[in-house]
This record gives structure tokens, C-alpha cells and sequence, in this order.
């Protein structure tokens, strides 16, 4: 039987935040996110944030190896992983070495004694063993060999170093378990079914997690570790469930092909970190899916626009790099006017760049990054929740103005996890996708509604209405191939005009937070939405007149955009990127919005933008808001 | 299959669209071919797509009048597997060439080919860049010259039939454009269950006059055509000259009839197999024409993919989005 972890008294914290580190090889990534599950189970809002190497299996002990999971949870709405841990587990002196800088001044520090040998040590470039010389006095210490004790634990199971080494992820996260009272049945039930092959795998893997709950039930523990207790937050009432970006723009994606009554065709080529959006879809052939993982992402794209050629609706997903390839195909979707939803799951750039790390410098790329005057519309999520609002949408606009949408995301989305409140389909208004049938008087293939300014979509296999579409220029009243150039410039015109026509079926621009008129207002974009939220409430409860917008529509901009930012005395653009979204803004609204860049592939800690917005507005002003008096 | 009352012919397959090749240019020929196939096998223009890369032999879509997609540089095989896997109905006709398959759309030929689509892949064949103007292609001869190549190409040559079959290609044929036997290829290659790769030696007067004449010239064409009949022997159109191979190479050599020769020492041939399409391939003086192999018993993949589909549904897996969002663990807030 196990021990409840509601019998013993724990102490109460509204929030807490976790960061487990270890060698690639640990298991980090696997025991940061069983501890969310279990964490999500009982009832706190969470947030999390995986980061972990390039390389599949980077050589053990070293710095670059390390693989780290940060999780922050508490009885309240909260909306990042949290700036600084306040525990920190480290496996091994590569993990200490890389992750110690990050912890809070009197943070608690658990760490595995077992694989501080002078080889890995050496390897993490320490001159001296840092649980003997004095580094640790900051901070509150628990100092365990986790690799013996899991040696020990699961003895009974033969299995043979290697395997029984590798358990001592799970005796940790037992032992984590026990410090913060979380349950350990959803763990126990996911290792069952994750070894279900091999029983005697299984119930080793148990006995570790088992045993390092025991370990902190039984153990003295030093002074200053203590157990601790979040209460429940309170989150509005529905059913709940953790999801990861990806996941929830796959579904979304799905949800969007059910409303439009169209089969979902998904072509794809593996990269990261957008493969799991292909993982994730390929399972869902009952849904009448069909993924396709195409020989390269020209490929990928040109069949999905095959298939909308087809009548489905075509869908590809990649990073930066595959959008690259995909331009051409995506010009011409744009001159063909078809549906077409492309998933850009952003990653650091140039070239290869950071494959792991999370950056948001696509914009341009997603925005402009075309020959010809090539407009498209450009989604981008705000949390891993709304990937899945985006992907509903993106396939109604598509579908609807008979164009590509881009979507972004990025690694940070894609990866982290958070309760999300379940929607029901209910909720959604259908939107059936109109394939003409019957032929109108004076057919050709570019028609077009006169108000949304879409061209008629035919199914090939419709009798009367066969006919020939290309990428070359075609007469707006003939659809036949056109050289004219009065009438390339009315077709161009006319391209920009459909997707400009949008703006009016989208939200109007409005804050956030805030109210307009005010000192300062932070816009974002995409994945930085918690932090730059967080940051304006801790700003404005000291009584600034500070606010925030977060754009979902890049493209087009949403209407009354302009007019919303400029009864502002700063605009303050916070990006992950070298300042795109501020000079489009500039570039189009013609305000005076200053960038604030942060391009190291780590998210914008909430602390950091707290600090840049006061610096900004400098000292109170009793005068015109927004007017910065500055010694 | 919808019914077909009207016998329907040429004309019906033909669009309002004027042809805009150059005079005399092969392309010509073979779009006659189609126009003239594609009614005896009961085709309808509704449910026939021609999706075409760019090229001069890819604005062939437009005279059709049939669904068409022209698309980009060598994407055709990709867009036209897309719509097969959402529209296996459909009866789909890949037109591209030299440069738009070998060259920059190199990768989705092989990929088409070794997945083996429900569809039919014609290259015009010219052995030139026609649409720009004139420059050598991946099946030009060492030594053309070009605007590009202007002391002649160096640059080997690749033979389309051997990349198709190097790709797994089930079902490889050869024909050249002005040639009678052209319509019933490409209804051999529509019968095919799997992709059908048809290479038509194609003539283009401006840039690359001439170069299949040899094979393709009433008088000349006899000595060098051997048109390829399951079961029968090699032998040259004209009957003087057949295929027997060399025990001692494994190679094929072309030897003539009469010269202590007889017609029972010739390779007979044999569609199914590939090894025997290899060798006959690329030989110097004689051209193998007509079906080179053909494997109908191979998966084709479009059926792979409805029938994954099919499973999945039948596996009872429910198609509802609510409850694959509520799949895994949730809880409730009250
Ligand atoms: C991306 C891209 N690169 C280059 C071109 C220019 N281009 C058009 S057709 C062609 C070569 C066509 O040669 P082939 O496929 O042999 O067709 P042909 O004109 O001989 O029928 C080239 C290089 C293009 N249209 N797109
Ligand atoms: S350039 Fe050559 S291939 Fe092109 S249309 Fe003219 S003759 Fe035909
Ligand atoms: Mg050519």
C-alpha cells in the first residue's frame, strides 16, 4: 500500500518553480513531464518549459549534453515556467555547473552524489568538487547517492547495470513526489503501459519511483528541506487536461477540417521541432486524415496543394528552414488561389541555426518572404492552448477567401505544456466549405465572390466545369492565360485586396490589459503572450498606466490597430528576433514603436520586462500620461 | 463509373485554347495522341486531370479539355501524388520533361516512381531546355552545344529508362512522337494498376533538331527501331537485326540475322522481368521501344493509403473530436 502523502503536515506554497537537469541520457525530459502530469492532475495551473540539445545522445557528463525541464506551478492563473527555480535537481556536475547560476539565492538543491567522480568533474570543467569546497552555502542542500540508492532498489530485478542505472530518474521523481505530496498513480499506470512488453522492466521502474518516495518519507531530511504542499488553483470550472502546442494545433487542424465538412490531407517532412505535428495526426486516419511524409518539404507543400486541387483541405507543416523550401509552392497556392495552411513551428535562425531552441524570426519570412507581390495571411498562437483556436482558424480562412494561411508557433509553444480548459465542439459555428457544382452563366475558374473576393472552388470530377489553373497570370474575366499588363496589375491589386478584406472578418484590435490613453503599451506576438502579460500586471500594480496587446492576426493587421497605438506615449515591441514585428508595424502603421530583442533561444524572463518597461517610463509623471520626464 | 452515353472522340478532348508550340515541334504529335487514346479507353474529360510541371512540354495541360494543373519546375509528380492520395478516383495524367523531371524535379521522379501512384507520368523527351531556350539537359549528349555549352556540354547524360527503373519504376515504355503506336502506349500505360512511366523521344526543331532521327526518320528508322512484343523475339523493325546476349559480358549484343545467326539465339522478351529491361535499356545503335517492364502485381500505394484509412475506421476508432480531446487524462474544476 502506498503512503498517502496527505497524512504528514506540509507546509503551504502558493507557487513554486522546479527545474530538473541531468545528462542527456537521464530521462530529464521523461520525469519533468510525468511530475506536470501529476502536478495538472491535482489540481494547480502549470506551465512548463523543455530544453534540451541538439544531439539525440550527446556524450555523457558533458556541458553541452545537458538536458534541463523547468516547471512552475501554483494555486493561482499563472502563465510561464517562471523565471528562476526555486529547486533546482541536478543529476551530475555537468547539470550543476550549467543550471546552479539559474537558482534562487536560498533555492533548494537536490543533487545526486553518485555522479560527482573526478572523471565527471573533470568533464564539467570543476577544478574542485563543489560538495566539498563551499558553493553550496547559498543555498539549501540535499546531497543524495541517487545512482546507489537505485542500484539498491531495484537489486531485485536482475536487470543488469545499465537498465537498473537508468531507474534512477524514476527514484528521483519519487522523491520529488513525496516533497511536494504529488500522487504517484497516473506515473505508476503510464510506466505499466510504457513497458508493458517487459513486466519485469515495469515493476522495476515502480520499485525506483516507489523506493524514492519511501527514501523521503523515512529519511532525516536537512535542516531547511522541508515538504511542502500547492494548493489547488482556482481555475475556471470545465474539464481540463494538459497539452503541448503541437498537439492542440493538430487537433485544432482536425476540428477546423470537421467544421469545414473537408477531409484533412497533411503533408510533411520530419524536422524539428514540428514532427510531432505529423506524429500527432498520423494517428488520426479515423477522422478521414491522410498524412503524407513527403521525400522534402517542396514535396510536402506540393502535394498538400494537390490535394486542395482536389477539394480537401491541404495542410504541410515544418520550421523556418522548410518554409524556406516551400516558397515557390507557396506562390503558387497564392496565384492559383487555393486553401492552403501552412504550420511554421519556429526555430532559432539562420540556416540550421538553434534546431532545439525557441526564436520568433519568421515573421518577415512568413509575412514577405516571397518573389512577386505575394500576400497570404499570417496567423501566430499565443499559448499552447490557442494552437488550437489558430488551427480552426487558419482552415476557415483558407477555405473561405480561397488562400494560404501561415500559421506560427515556436519550439517554446510546441514543447511546453498547460492546463487547457477543454472547448466543446458545440461552441464552434460549422463553416461547410462551398465546392461549386453547377455551372454558372459565363464559368471560368477565376469568378469570384464580389464581397469575401474568393474565386469558385471546383472539384476535378465535376461534370461541365472542367478547366485548366497554372501559375501563370490569368485574366480576372476569362481565367485563360494573360499577358496584358493592365490586367496583371488589377490581378495584383486584386490579391492584395482579398487578403486586406480579412481585417473585417477578424477581431478588432483591443488591449489585453489595460486601457488606451496610457503611459506605455508592450505589443507581442506569439509564445512571449504569459511573460509580457505577467510583466504589465506587476508593472501596473504599482500604479503605472501601462498596457498590453497581443497580436494573433500579423497579416492582415487587425482593424483599428494604428489608431489604438498611437494614444499611447510608448509603444515597446518585445521579440525573440533581431525587431521584425516592429518595423512591420512601423512600416505599415507609421508609429513610433521601439524594440526590445531578446535572441538567445531562451524565453523572455518576466523579471526582465518588468525591469525593461520601468526603465522605460522612467520616474512617475503627474502630468500628460505618457510624456516620460527624464532627469 | 459514370455512364457514357455519347461515344465521345478527338474533339471532345481538345480545349478552345490556341496551341502555342513552335511549328513543327513534336509536342504536337503526341498531344494528338493523347486526344486520340484517351476517348477509346473511355475516358471523360471530367475525370481526367493533366497536372504539368514548366516547360514547353508542360503547357499541354491548357489544350486539354480536361481538368489541368500547370504547376512549378519539376513538382508535378509531388502535386499530382497529393491529389491521388485525396482523389484516388480520379484518373490522373503527370506531363513533363527532360529538364522538369531529371533535372530540378530529379527527387520527386524517384519518389513517385518507388512509391508506385495509380497514375501515368509522360517525359518529352527533346534531350534540351526548350521553354529558355535552347540550353543542354541532363539527357543531352556529351558535347552538345548550347548558348550554355558553347564548346560543347561535358556533362554525362542519364537514359530516363534506367533512372525509372534504378527508382523501382513497375512499369517502364518507350515511344517517340510522331509514331503510330503512340496512342496504344499510353492506353497501356493508363491500364496500368501502379505509376506508369512513358518516355516519348520528342523533336524540337528550334533548339535540337534532329537528334532522334536516326531512330525516327522513315528510312533510316527500320535498321534502329525494335519494337519490344511479349514473348517474341528481339528483332530490329526492319528484321535484319535482333538482340542475343553474350554469356561471357552479360551484355547484349546486337548481331544480324542470317550471318550464322538464327532467330532462336535471341532474347525473347520478357516484360516482367527487370533485369532483361536493363540490359536492353541503353544500347548504342538500337532503340528498345514499346513496353520495357511491366509488374502489375506490385502494391500500389494510393490503395495502401484508403486502405490504412479503411482499417483505422473499421478498428472502431471513433471520429469524434470531443472525445479526442478528451482522450488520456483530464479532471474536472467545479
Ligand atoms: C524554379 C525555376 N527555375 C527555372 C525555371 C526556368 N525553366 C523553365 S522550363 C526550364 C527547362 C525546361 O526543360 P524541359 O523540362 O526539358 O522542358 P522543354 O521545354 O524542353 O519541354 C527551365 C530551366 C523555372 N521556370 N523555374
Ligand atoms: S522550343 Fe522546341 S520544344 Fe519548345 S515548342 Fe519550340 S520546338 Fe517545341
Ligand atoms: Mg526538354
Amino acid at each position: 500500500m502506498q503512503t498517502s502523502s496527505k497524512d504528514v503536515k506540509r507546509e503551504l506554497l502558493d507557487s513554486v518553480v522546479i527545474r530538473f537537469c541531468g545528462d542527456s541520457g537521464d530521462g530529464m525530459q521523461l520525469t519533468g513531464t510525468q511530475f506536470s502530469s501529476a502536478t495538472a492532475l491535482m489540481g494547480n495551473d502549470l506551465a512548463t518549459f523543455p530544453d534540451f540539445p541538439a544531439e539525440i545522445r550527446a556524450p555523457t557528463g558533458t556541458l553541452y549534453g545537458v538536458s534541463g525541464f523547468q516547471v512552475h506551478f501554483a494555486d493561482h492563473d499563472i502563465l510561464t515556467p517562471g523565471d528562476e527555480p526555486d529547486v533546482l535537481v541536478a543529476m551530475n556536475p555537468a547539470a550543476l555547473k550549467v543550471n546552479l547560476p539559474a537558482l534562487k539565492q536560498g533555492g533548494q538543491l537536490i543533487v545526486n552524489t553518485g555522479a560527482f567522480t573526478s572523471a565527471n568533474l573533470d568533464k564539467a570543467g570543476y577544478t574542485s568538487n563543489p560538495l566539498e569546497d563551499g558553493t553550496f552555502e547559498p543555498y539549501r542542500v540535499l546531497a543524495i547517492d541517487i545512482s546507489a540508492l537505485t542500484l539498491q532498489s531495484v537489486a531485485a530485478f536482475n536487470l543488469g547495470a545499465k537498465a537498473a542505472g537508468r531507474c534512477k530518474n524514476l527514484w528521483t521523481l519519487g522523491l520529488m513526489f513525496w516533497l511536494f505530496g504529488r500522487e504517484r498513480d497516473s506515473t505508476i499506470e503510464w510506466i505499466r503501459k510504457k513497458f508493458a512488453k517487459d513486466p519485469n522492466l515495469a515493476e522495476a521502474n515502480v520499485a525506483a519511483l516507489n523506493a524514492g518516495h519511501v527514501y523521503g518519507e523515512t529519511a532525516e531530511l536537512p535542516q531547511g528541506i522541508g515538504i511542502y504542499q500547492v494548493p489547488k488553483a482556482q481555475l475556471a470550472p470545465g474539464t481540463y487536461r494538459t497539452i503541448s502546442g503541437n498537439d492542440a494545433l493538430a487537433w485544432g487542424l482536425v476540428a477546423g477540417a470537421k467544421l469545414a465538412e473537408l477531409p484533412l490531407f497533411y503533408g510533411s517532412y520530419p524536422i524539428t521541432p514540428a514532427s510531432t505535428l505529423l506524429h500527432a495526426l498520423a494517428r488520426l486516419k479515423a477522422f478521414d486524415v491522410v498524412t503524407f511524409q513527403a521525400e522534402d518539404e517542396i514535396a510536402a507543400v506540393a502535394s498538400a496543394i494537390g490535394a486542395s486541387f482536389g477539394g480537401a483541405i491541404g495542410v504541410t507543416g515544418t520550421s523556418g528552414p522548410g518554409v524556406a523550401l516551400k516558397t515557390e509552392a507557396i506562390g503558387l497556392a497564392i496565384a492559383t488561389e487555393l486553401p492552403l495552411v501552412i504550420c511554421d513551428v519556429q526555430r532559432g535562425g539562420p540556416s540550421t541555426g538553434l534546431p532545439t531552441k525557441t526564436e520568433q524570426s519568421d515573421l518577415f519570412q512568413a509575412v514577405w518572404g516571397r518573389n512577386g507581390d505575394a500576400p497570404l495571411v499570417v496567423l501566430a498562437a499565443a499559448t499552447p492552448g490557442d494552437c488550437f483556436y489558430m488551427g480552426i482558424e487558419a482552415v476557415r480562412l483558407a477555405t473561405k477567401y480561397m488562400t494560404p494561411v501561415m500559421v506560427l508557433t515556436d519550439g517554446y509553444l510546441a514543447n511546453g505544456a498547460e492546463p487547457w480548459k477543454i472547448p466543446s465542439m458545440k461552441d464552434f459555428a460549422p463553416f461547410p466549405a462551398k465546392h461549386l457544382t453547377e455551372k454558372p452563366e459565363g464559368f471560368h475558374p477565376f469568378m469570384r465572390d464580389p464581397e469575401t473576393l474568393a474565386r469558385v472552388w471546383v472539384k476535378p470530377g465535376t461534370p461541365e466545369l472542367m478547366h485548366r489553373i497554372g501559375g501563370l497570370e490569368k485574366g480576372q474575366h476569362s481565367g485563360n492565360i494573360s499577358y496584358d499588363p493592365a490586367n496583371h496589375e488589377a490581378m495584383t491589386k486584386l490579391r492584395a485586396e482579398k487578403i486586406a478584406r480579412i481585417a473585417n472578418d477578424v477581431p478588432e484590435a483591443t488591449l489585453d490589459t489595460g486601457e488606451p490613453g496610457g503611459e506605455l503599451v508592450v505589443v507581442g506576438w506569439g509564445s512571449t503572450y504569459g511573460a509580457i502579460k505577467q510583466a504589465v500586471a506587476q508593472v501596473r500594480a504599482k500604479g503605472r498606466k501601462v498596457a498590453h496587446l497581443h497580436l494573433r492576426n500579423l497579416w492582415p493587421l487587425p482593424r483599428g490597430l494604428g489608431s489604438l497605438l498611437s494614444s499611447f506615449g510608448q509603444v515597446m515591441v518585445p521579440e525573440m528576433n533581431n525587431g521584425q514585428l516592429v518595423k512591420l508595424l512601423r512600416a505599415e502603421l507609421l508609429v513610433d514603436a521601439q524594440p526590445f530583442d531578446k535572441i538567445t533561444g531562451q524565453p523572455f524572463r518576466i523579471a526582465e520586462l518588468v525591469s525593461e518597461i520601468e526603465r522605460r517610463l522612467g520616474a512617475p509623471t503627474t502630468e500628460r500620461p505618457g510624456v516620460q520626464l527624464q532627469a | 463509373m459514370t455512364e457514357n452515353p455519347r461515344v465521345l472522340t478527338k474533339k471532345d478532348f481538345s480545349s478552345d485554347q490556341e496551341v502555342r508550340w513552335c511549328p513543327g515541334c513534336g509536342d504536337y504529335a503526341i498531344l494528338a495522341a493523347m486526344q486520340r487514346a484517351l476517348p477509346e479507353i473511355g475516358a471523360t474529360p471530367e475525370s481526367t486531370v493533366f497536372v504539368s510541371g514548366i516547360g514547353c512540354s508542360s503547357r499541354f495541360p491548357y489544350y486539354m479539355s480536361t481538368y489541368g494543373f500547370h504547376t512549378i519546375h519539376g513538382r508535378a509528380p509531388a502535386i499530382a501524388t497529393g491529389l491521388k492520395i485525396a482523389r484516388p478516383e480520379l484518373d490522373v495524367w503527370v506531363i513533363t520533361g527532360d529538364g522538369d523531371a531529371l533535372s530540378i524535379g530529379g527527387n520527386h521522379f524517384l519518389h513517385l516512381l518507388r512509391r508506385n501512384v495509380n497514375l501515368q507520368i509522360i517525359l518529352f523527351n527533346n534531350q534540351i531546355y526548350g521553354l529558355t531556350k535552347g540550353q543542354f539537359s541532363p539527357t543531352s549528349a556529351v558535347g552538345t552545344v548550347t548558348p550554355s555549352s558553347p564548346v560543347g556540354s561535358i556533362d554525362q547524360p542519364v537514359c530516363p529508362a534506367r533512372v525509372a527503373l534504378g527508382a523501382n519504376a513497375k512499369f517502364v515504355a518507350r515511344g517517340y512522337d510522331v509514331s503510330r503506336e503512340l496512342p496504344e502506349l499510353f492506353k497501356e500505360a493508363h491500364a496500368f494498376p501502379g505509376t506508369a512511366f512513358v518516355e516519348v523521344l520528342q523533336n524540337c526543331p528550334v533548339f535540337n533538331d534532329g537528334v532522334f532521327d536516326l531512330i525516327t526518320d522513315r528510312k533510316s528508322g527500320p535498321q534502329h527501331q525494335l519494337w519490344l512484343k511479349h514473348g517474341e523475339p528481339m528483332i530490329t523493325a526492319d528484321k535484319k537485326k535482333g538482340l542475343r546476349l553474350n554469356p561471357k559480358t552479360l551484355q547484349v549484343d546486337v548481331v544480324t540475322l542470317g550471318e550464322g545467326v538464327s532467330e532462336s539465339e535471341l532474347l525473347v522478351h520478357d516484360e516482367t522481368n527487370s533485369t532483361l529491361a536493363w540490359l536492353i535499356s541503353d544500347l548504342p545503335d538500337v532503340k528498345a521501344l514499346g513496353v520495357l517492364y511491366r509488374d502489375p502485381s506490385a502494391p500500389v500505394y494510393d490503395d495502401a493509403v484508403q486502405a490504412q484509412v479503411k482499417m483505422a475506421k473499421k478498428a472502431g476508432a471513433s471520429a469524434d473530436v470531443d472525445a479526442l480531446l478528451h482522450g488520456g487524462h483530464t479532471w474536472k474544476v467545479s
